[in-house]
């Protein structure tokens, strides 16, 4: 669609939200925190603004790849000495029926 | 993980009061990187973080007897870490970076965040600068296999306030829910959303950067 008329027709729809009013809503509307109405209104910009769509687009991909990224790798130091530590409690660590502070 | 142990979280929980060197073995495989990342964002150095995850482990065994399931185990550990992190600000006199200080949260960045992104005046006034384009036939998997692309997400990470990458960390690489999120930072829920969103605006416009630059 051509950008001016889509512009000029958004324009012209009372309360439709602008392209910077989407990009400041969008976590909003990916949190499902929008009310109805405003969801409407903001799925009624989508429809017609093909960069609006390819914004929300790049948000939920930026968000797929955070997900994706390897998890931070502990060196194996960390993890011998925290072994230690766990059977030195062993040793130490008083039976749950003993311990009065429990639950 | 449970899955693997074949066991559910109060059986887990119990087998850890019973001190099973193979459970917490498990369990700290499990989780030790996901508690080092979120140490990550929130002392300044990473062998400090690294000191903060041991100390987590520490107050687990500590606190173990007296875990009732109110919350998830998860979240209890997350809790843990962060308390132990707060600590280690104050002592570190770093506490700004943790607390929710307008530097830390980036409650002066104000309306701004969206500013560069659209005309200022003019004709096209509220229209994009730079309209989005479609990424494909780009995806998640094929620009993680980038290293530098990884950098570029790491860094963008790396630069942002205190709690939001806190929330960011929590939320969008770990998976926590926002509930639990706003439970293990004490924050509302509106606050956390206002700090996810200006997280993604930032990394999402970093990785826009790349992806553009790398197409032509």
């Amino acid at each position: 669609m051509d950008t001016n008329f889509k512009h000029k027709l958004l324009g012209h729809m009372a309360g439709n939200f602008t392209c910077r009013e989407i990009a400041q809503l969008v976590t909003d509307y990916l949190e499902g925190s929008l009310t109805f109405s405003e969801r409407v209104r903001f799925q009624l910009h989508l429809g017609l603004c093909f960069a609006c769509r390819n914004y929300l687009r790049q948000m939920k991909f930026t968000i797929t790849t955070l997900r994706q990224l390897p998890v931070e790798p502990v060196p194996p130091h960390v993890k011998e000495e925290l072994l230690q530590r766990f059977r030195a409690w062993k040793r130490q660590s008083p039976e749950p029926a003993e311990n009065p502070e429990a639950d | 993980m449970h899955d693997t142990l074949h066991l559910d979280e109060p059986g887990l929980v119990r087998a850890l009061q019973s001190g099973d060197e193979k459970v917490f073995t498990a369990v700290m495989d499990w989780y030790s990187g996901s508690l080092l990342r979120l140490a990550m964002s929130s002392v300044p150095s990473r062998a400090v973080a690294e000191e903060v995850v041991q100390e987590t482990w520490m107050g687990v065994l500590e606190g173990i007897h007296r875990f009732e399931g109110r919350s998830s185990f998860k979240t209890w550990l997350f809790r843990i870490l962060t308390n132990r992190a707060k600590t280690r600000g104050i002592r570190e006199s770093r506490y700004e970076a943790f607390g929710l200080s307008a530097s830390s949260t980036g409650a002066d960045e104000g309306s701004s965040l969206e500013d560069s992104l659209f005309v200022a005046e003019g004709s096209g006034k509220g229209h994009w600068v730079d309209p989005p384009q479609a990424w494909e036939p780009d995806t998640p998997e094929r620009v993680l296999l980038s290293k530098e692309c990884r950098s570029v997400i790491e860094n963008a990470i790396e630069r942002l306030p205190g709690t939001q990458r806190q929330v960011m960390t929590l939320r969008d690489i770990e998976g926590v829910s926002s509930e639990e999120v706003c439970n293990i930072l004490e924050i509302s829920e509106t606050n956390q959303r206002v700090l996810l969103h200006r997280a993604r605006t930032k990394v999402r416009r970093e990785l826009a950067l790349y992806i553009q630059e790398n197409k032509t």
